[in-house]
């Protein structure tokens, strides 16, 4: 298909935010025909859409939502994840600001298809202007019967709540978003149990990305076939990509999954300020391995793709970095952060991040010696797969994929004669 | 000294709050934002104050003010300068920027100026990334597309 798309998530209408607008551009009747529905057919038209997740892990949707029990004893919840604090993803904010009545609609359609009595949106707290909007859509859609109780006369009763975090990454990670939505600390759970089984306060739950639950609205209008031809067949749909960094025309362009890197960055990005050569790429937020300026070739911007190159999609958030770029220091604000966001649950990556920050900043400093190198990769591989949550393996594969493609950047900087003596030195962190 | 209690409104907006929630315990977090935005920051008086008010342990509210960084345990100045100094921003030169602003003020990084108008935050990646770099002013405002020029301008319109 040609990258050529009618904008779906958000179309250039103004005043779009408005309830009015957006019912006249066609806004609630998706919601109005899944009420027409079986629940299972709601799910059913989703799984065969493919759709997947937006958060990053790119989950099928419609199987994520079978998961929840049928019947259950205690009410179940759906939480939307809005927490979007992955450095390089811009996109869900968005959706608040210019289309929030398509994400409320996607919600309502999840929760009417799982049988959900609330739905919980997590916004990080930063973002207070976008909080005020969507809660101005939601209160909109409240005034219309559209959330509620017996909503357009269906017999199906519905609470939406907007809750706003307080400053934590480790929230986007949907059982610390729910232990935040408890009243805790950001401490994520170890699964199982899952979240449909025990989520939230106990009940079954299903986490989705905001911008997940913006698509489904389309999908119930336009039918799963006509979805499912959309870009990437195994990813279909509009993806929101983020770009920002080295490129003239940074923003969040939509546009369908499996569009090439090289013509986000070209064409929609306007290309390089001042033509110079790109020396790195992150294809997907901070997490995802990094790319170099000669691997962007043919590179497509799907899940499996991306994963073909040693990548992942992530939220699409893509960091252009061009050939002046002093990608160590780069690298090291990445450790820096996930030294930061862990939530010290775990030793690995309590400890470990700060070992990743620390050691490349010897290599800064000039201090750093060849022997490190191999140290901060040691390092980064105790960590990944040791710990309750994917925030350890986020911390380690950038410095992976750095050491991986840019271990010269480590060896021109080593110091040079001999090696400083470091009586101490990083445990092991893993007896196999 | 006197202990914090809420205002009209408030107390209104907590029997609110609590129809949306089936635990108390939830109400945690926002009822915290709502003692920051009438007390200006969260004293340890302050979260005895939550901490009775939601029937919970003191140290469970200590643990969460502390766990996320956007409650002030300290009094900060008027004008809560948070400069994102994450990758996106970096690239498009916050480092520069952050250090123009504390030279600028003379403060040192979570310094508040001696007039009590700044307090200055290098803080992490606000979702900001295509409009970098950039700065939030009392966990509010976004102020984007930052140059050393309209940071000064931005400063001296602050009172």
């Amino acid at each position: 298909m040609a990258d050529v798309l009618e904008k779906l998530i958000l179309p250039d209408i103004p005043d779009l935010h408005k309830i009015e607008v957006y019912e006249r551009h066609g806004g609630y009747t998706a919601l109005k025909k899944a009420l027409g529905m079986k629940p299972e057919e709601v799910i059913d038209e989703v799984k065969k859409s493919n759709l997947r997740g937006r958060g990053g892990a790119c989950f099928p949707t419609g199987l994520k939502w079978s998961f929840m029990p049928k019947q259950s004893a205690k009410p179940k919840y759906l939480c939307a994840n809005g927490d979007e604090s992955e450095p390089g993803t811009f996109k869900d904010r968005q959706i608040f600001e210019f289309n929030p009545h398509l994400f409320v609609e996607g919600a309502l359609i999840a929760a009417y298809a799982m049988g959900i009595t609330a739905v919980y949106t997590y916004v990080r707290g930063e973002y207070a202007k976008w909080i005020r909007i969507l809660q101005g859509a939601v209160d909109e859609a409240y005034a219309k019967n559209y959330i509620g109780a017996n909503i357009m006369g269906s017999g199906f009763n519905v609470e939406f709540v907007v809750y706003r975090g307080a400053g934590a990454y480790i929230c986007g990670e949907e059982s610390a978003l729910m232990n935040s939505l408890e009243g805790d600390r950001g401490y994520p759970r170890i699964k199982p149990p899952f979240p449909a089984a025990v989520g939230v306060w106990g009940c079954p739950t299903t986490i989705n990305n905001v911008e997940t639950l913006a698509n489904a609205p389309i999908i119930i209008n336009r039918g799963w076939e006509w979805y499912s031809k959309i870009g990437a067949p195994k990813q279909p749909g509009p993806l929101l990509f983020g770009i920002s960094g080295h490129v003239n025309k940074p923003g969040v362009y939509e546009l369908p999954t499996g569009v090439l890197l090289t013509d986000i960055i070209e064409k929609y990005a306007g290309g390089v300020p001042g033509g110079k050569k790109i020396k790195a790429v992150i294809p997907g937020g901070s997490s995802t391995m990094w790319l170099k300026g000669s691997e962007l070739d043919g590179v497509k911007m799907d899940a499996d793709s991306l994963k073909a190159v040693g990548t992942s999609i992530g939220t699409g958030g893509i960091i252009v970095m061009d050939e002046d770029t002093d990608v160590l220091k780069v690298l090291q604000r990445i450790a820096h952060f996930y030294h930061h966001e862990s939530c010290g649950q775990c030793t690995p990556c309590r400890e470990g991040c700060g070992w990743l920050e620390k050691i490349i900043g010897r290599f800064i400093d000039g201090e750093g010696t060849l022997g490190d190198i191999d140290l901060l990769l040691d390092v980064a591989n105790n960590i990944e797969g040791n710990t309750i949550c994917a925030l350890g393996d986020a911390a380690a594969w950038p410095v992976q994929s750095f050491i991986k493609k840019f271990r010269n950047e480590f060896e021109k900087r080593a110091r040079k004669g001999p090696a400083i003596h470091r009586p101490v030195h990083p445990p092991h962190l893993v007896t196999p | 000294m006197i202990m914090p209690v809420f205002n009209e409104e408030n107390l209104k907006k907590f029997e609110q709050l609590k129809k949306q929630y089936p635990t108390l315990k939830s109400l945690t977090l926002p009822v915290l934002w709502m003692a920051q935005e009438q007390f200006g920051w969260i004293s340890p008086d302050v979260m005895k104050y939550v901490a009775g008010l939601l029937n919970l342990p003191v140290s469970h509210i200590y643990g969460v003010v502390t766990f996320y960084t956007m409650y002030n345990t300290k009094p900060r100045g008027r004008h809560h300068l948070q400069i994102c100094t994450n990758i996106s921003c970096q690239l498009r030169g916050s480092d520069d920027l952050f250090d123009h602003v504390c030279k600028r003020l003379g403060v040192e990084p979570e310094e508040t100026t001696a007039d009590n108008r700044f307090t200055v935050s290098r803080v992490e990646c606000l979702g900001s990334c295509g409009t970098a770099p950039m700065m939030q002013v009392n966990n509010e405002d976004y102020y984007e597309n930052l140059s050393t020029e309209k940071v000064d301008a931005i400063l001296s319109e602050m009172k």
